[in-house]
């Protein structure tokens, strides 16, 4: 499984990073430009979840909610402070954080499978139902109004450390997303590779074998999580630089399962899946919002539901199967080992 | 870990440019002498209620125009982007209108929040924007005009005279975001101006459909009547099981918001008949310039429609006084046509004659107060010409052209 | 007086609300492991086939308790057969194709009803408790809810189909080799978790708006208190929404709504961290 060769994709990213950053603002106007920086952004929070789901087993209903504090952190810090660069940080060390307490909680208490889906969940909308409410004066953090539904607007753009007038254009803000998503996936693609990585895929193939060998399974999903956390907050920290808002919508149900359909469309326990995938989804929905003849809804749904029952595993796996001419395989219960496979367990007891 | 990665790399690269090059097709098929419009509405999503009528009076106001000849001898062409619900969707869709469709102007934009997401895109890439929703006030941007009634406006009048019909002990329910927060600190503002009281303001996330507790405490505060500031699908549930409860005919109702969201047309008469909502536009109204619009707008979506809202009348009239607007200016350029609007357009539409204030760009118009009976609306006061108090009271564009913000208004 | 009674009815309608719009959801994942994420468009379409049915003229009772679950029962079937069938062992992808599911019902019902359709009523009156006015109808939603409860358990306990559905649900392959045929016992599960969703539609149209965007307003709601209540169906969804709904009336009469709702949601993590495969995961095991 390691060898010289599972190098090659970070060498692959670094060239396409580079070369995007280089060449695109030359030959691309600034609407291009600004499409594709939210799409490199979300594309940050795909793999976040594309780590802790597909290696880490971990399935979160509610991942947003990282997203979510990532943007609420930068906008009160960028505002509060003037200077970007403690907003940046807090960013990922408060989702971080978060994750940190929110993965103790749950692991230490030994809660897994559709459960975990659960109480991830519960917890974003609690965010959700308390961040709507913030509509008052009274509710502030700083000199930053929360705004309850409408969220904060007017979310300064982040400037080069230390040059609070420096503030980052167009162009800048992409090359950083840009860089931003070839660094996600480039650590990411090492701690996997990594002594780390392995135990953590092992402990997802097989919690049990995993703790006979001496693993403390609580403490590498722990880590896992808080990586995935402070990543999602990174990407959080973008979104509300590329749009300069940020609103409670950023924690709903929905905002959780469109990253889920990233990844699944993508192809769970790859990286470049869930990338692919997001950008698919993302192109997908704009697309429609110009396309009024039929209710979006209706084709979104039909799209999704196809793509369910004709890619079983998801697009990047298929393809690649294809392409080595061989037909498509069911997924089995191994992709959905974020829920332990419910049905598998349960048969296995009988 | 078994894949081959060159081969979906190549499927990356081969999607991505299909992905870079498709929306260009798509802007350059339009031609060259049409003026583009921008609309962006929540045609699908929870707010498509709201969304739908707002985008039909955009196309009826275009096609009157061009029916007329169009613009400086130009026909409009408007640019329809359904946002879904989704504020990163607004975002995305205002910075196509304004940097690769390059429209002359958008209308659109909702609720404050899709409002404050668009504002500052259409200020950046200096496009002129008008917001035709009713909303909390406060907003101060040269480049933003705002043909909606904002609380001081509309309330001013209409909760005195309501108190005087009613009693003075008022129990206010509302949708809990900025608008709802706003408009009842306005209600209470008047409320105790005419010595009325307020016994409580309760405030609803806007999924809330279980409103069994509100009823009973409303009723056990046992207040003369009750004002609704609710917003949305979810919000409906509370005037059915208001009249569930057989308060309907106890404890009478008076709002700011419904029928905006067509609630009366979902809601049976029984539940709804007796609700006084102050406003600016009623279909009922009794005025030429509303005959034709209903009547146009018959001829053109169906006499079934089902209602035509009060944001879909200040679409229309948003649309005619930015025409009025270029073809005083004589020109597409955004300065001058913004100078030609600030020199006191007016047009006299199905809501009266709407005038745009130069101070704070909002407008001056007619506030009325209807009453629903049997679906069907009745205006029983008019209030002529209220002036935009609330926001005057913050904003002077004439003195600081470049104040860009949306104000918190003192209560 | 009057007014703490008044509160003590409220609390239990909610308990009863709660049962019913997540009773069809427990079954479905009890029985099958199936997490149907369209339930709440399911329960949507039960009201938009109760208003039809009643705005046609049919008898308002017969529109609720009849028309409603034999359309979305049917609904259900044929959503089965074409897609969750395919999908049977995949929880992740069931429940990505029923999301898909639930835009494509939202944006079905807009398209043939429009996003605006004239409701129905409240059928029953208020009555009175001393000076306290509440709807008879809250009478009616706890007298449905309790009738699906004893129906339920008499399909599952006493009947041959429920003995056969809980031998497959304990082993598919052990039933199949003694003759049951695993997809008809799924197909009519899901066919029974679809009507139940559609009858809470039904009885719920008169009390709510019935708007395409209805279902968004459940589905996270039914989902909680199904896997708060863990995996036996009755006395799961039973007990989780009893301590669920008292939480959340409480206190919205105690505070504020946005309170009430931050109560339940806290309430569902404090019991799954207590008891982390739910209520039944812990107790009552083995029942139904």
């Amino acid at each position: 499984m390691i060898g010289s060769r599972n190098y090659w994709p970070i060498a692959a990213a670094v060239i396409a990073a580079l070369s995007a950053i280089v060449v695109l603002p030359a030959i691309y106007d600034e609407y291009s430009l600004l499409q594709l920086t939210i799409y490199a952004i979300l594309s940050v929070l795909a793999l976040s979840l594309a780590f802790i789901w597909g290696y880490g087993g971990i399935l979160s209903f509610g991942h947003a909610v990282f997203f979510g504090l990532g943007a609420y952190s930068y906008a009160i810090g960028a505002i509060n402070f003037g200077e970007t660069t403690i907003a940046l940080l807090l960013s990922m060390v408060i989702p971080g954080l978060f994750a940190a307490a929110l993965g103790y909680f749950l692991f230490y208490g030994r809660i897994s499978d559709v459960y975990l889906g659960a109480i991830t969940l519960t917890v974003t909308l609690i965010f959700f139902n308390l961040a709507s409410s913030t509509s008052g004066p009274e509710y502030r953090v700083g000199r930053v109004p929360l705004g309850g539904f409408n969220g904060i607007p007017s979310i300064p753009q982040l400037n080069v450390p230390g040059f609070p007038d420096w503030t980052l254009s167009t162009t800048e803000l992409f090359a950083l997303s840009v860089a931003t998503l070839a660094l996600v996936y480039i650590g990411l693609r090492l701690l996997i590779n990594s002594d780390f990585g392995r135990i953590v895929v092992a402990i997802k193939e097989n919690e049990v074998r995993a703790e006979l060998l001496g693993y403390d399974a609580r403490k590498y999903k722990l880590v896992t999580f808080v990586i995935g956390g402070a990543i999602a907050g990174l990407a959080g920290c973008l979104f509300a630089n590329w749009g300069g808002f940020t609103s409670p919508a950023v924690f709903a149900l929905g905002q959780s399962v469109q990253i889920i359909i990233w990844v699944v469309v993508g192809g769970v326990g790859t990286l470049a899946g869930p990338v692919i995938g997001c950008v698919l989804i993302q192109w997908l929905t704009n697309s429609l919002a110009s396309l009024n003849t039929v209710n979006n809804n209706l084709i979104m749904g039909g799209i999704l539901v196809v793509v369910v029952l004709m890619l079983p595993q998801g697009l990047v796996p298929t393809i690649a199967r294809l392409a080595r001419g061989r037909r498509p395989v069911q997924r089995l219960d191994a992709a959905t080992k974020g829920l332990g496979g419910a049905s598998t367990k349960s048969e296995a007891r009988a | 870990m078994s894949m081959n990665r060159r081969d979906f790399l190549k499927t990356a690269v081969i999607s991505s440019a299909a992905i870079a090059l498709s929306p260009g097709v798509v802007g350059n098929a339009l031609a060259a002498t049409d003026i583009l419009v921008g609309s962006i509405h929540d045609l699908s999503g929870g707010l498509d209620a709201y969304g739908k009528p707002m985008q039909d009076a955009m196309v009826l106001a275009a096609e009157e125009i061009n029916a007329a000849g169009g613009l400086l001898g130009r026909p409009l062409k408007i640019v329809t982007k359904d946002p879904q619900s989704s504020m990163q969707q607004y975002a995305q869709l205002a910075q196509e209108l304004a940097l690769r469709d390059k429209v002359a102007v958008l209308h659109g934009g909702i609720t404050s929040a899709s409002r404050e997401v668009i504002r500052p895109i259409m200020r950046k890439t200096n496009t002129l924007y008008f917001y035709n929703t009713q909303y909390e006030g406060g907003v101060c941007d040269r480049n933003t005009f705002c043909t909606g009634q904002t609380p001081a406006q509309n309330l001013a009048t209409a909760v005195p005279d309501i108190m005087g019909r009613w009693g003075k002990k008022i129990y206010i329910v509302a949708a809990d975001y900025n608008y709802g927060q706003i408009v009842s600190q306005w209600v209470k503002k008047y409320a105790l101006e005419n010595g009325g009281n307020i016994l409580s303001i309760d405030y609803f996330p806007l999924d809330v459909t279980e409103f069994g507790p509100t009823v009973q405490k409303i009723q056990a505060a046992n207040p003369d009547f009750v004002f609704s500031a609710l917003v949305g699908g979810a919000h409906l549930s509370f005037y059915r099981q208001w009249a569930a409860a057989g308060l309907k005919g106890k404890i009478p109702m008076a709002s700011s918001t419904f029928s905006h969201g067509q609630e009366h047309v979902v809601l049976n008469a029984s539940e709804s008949d007796g609700i006084l909502v102050s406003g600016n536009y009623f279909p009922s109204i009794d005025n030429p310039a509303n005959k034709a619009f209903t009547g146009a707008w018959a001829k053109r979506f169906g006499a079934d429609y089902p209602y035509i809202t009060e944001l879909a009348a200040a679409t229309y009239q948003g649309m005619h006084l930015w025409a009025k607007g270029v073809s005083k200016a004589g020109t597409l350029d955004r300065t001058q046509v913004l100078e030609a609007l600030e020199s006191g357009i007016s047009f006299d539409g199905p809501t009266g004659r709407v005038s745009i204030d130069p101070a704070t760009h909002h407008c001056t118009m007619d506030i009325r107060l209807g009453e629903v009976k049997d679906k069907k609306w009745s205006v029983c006061e008019t209030w002529p010409q209220r002036a935009p108090l609330d926001t005057s009271s913050v904003c002077d564009l004439i003195k600081s052209p470049n104040e860009n913000q949306q104000f918190v208004i003192k209560i | 007086m009057d007014y703490l009674i008044a509160v003590g009815l409220e609390v239990v309608s909610g308990i009863a609300s709660l049962v019913l719009i997540s009773i069809g959801l427990a079954v479905v994942f009890g029985m099958m492991k199936v997490i149907n994420l369209a339930h709440g468009e399911f329960l949507m379409m039960g009201g938009y086939a109760t208003i039809t049915a009643a705005n046609a003229g049919v008898n308002i009772w017969v529109s609720i308790l009849l028309i409603a679950p034999l359309v979305v029962g049917l609904i259900g079937l044929i959503v089965e057969r074409f897609v969750i069938r395919r999908l049977y062992g995949r929880v992740i992808d069931t429940m990505l194709a029923t999301w898909g599911l639930s835009l494509l019902f939202i944006g079905l019902a807009t398209t043939v009803f429009g996003n605006t359709t004239a409701g129905i009523s409240s059928p029953l009156g208020p009555v009175n408790i001393g000076h306290v006015g509440v709807s008879a109808y809250k009478f009616f939603i706890v007298a449905v809810a309790l009738a699906v409860i004893v129906a339920l358990y008499s399909l599952f306990k006493l009947s041959r189909f429920g003995l056969v559905a809980r031998a497959t649900m304990q082993n598919a392959a052990m039933s199949s080799a003694l003759g049951v045929e695993p997809p008809r016992v799924y197909a009519a599960t899901f066919a029974i978790g679809s009507a139940l969703a559609g009858l809470a539609g039904g009885v719920l149209a008169p009390i709510t708006g019935v708007v395409p965007s209805l279902g968004a307003a459940f589905v996270a709601k039914a989902f909680i208190t199904v896997i708060g209540g863990g995996s036996t169906v009755l006395v799961g969804t039973l007990s989780a929404s009893g301590i669920f709904a008292t939480v959340n009336q409480l206190a919205s009469f105690a505070t504020t709504p946005v309170i009430g709702e931050v109560a339940l949601l806290g309430s569902a993590i404090i019991l799954l961290r207590l008891l982390p495969h739910g209520i039944t995961g812990r107790f009552f095991k083995g029942r139904i």
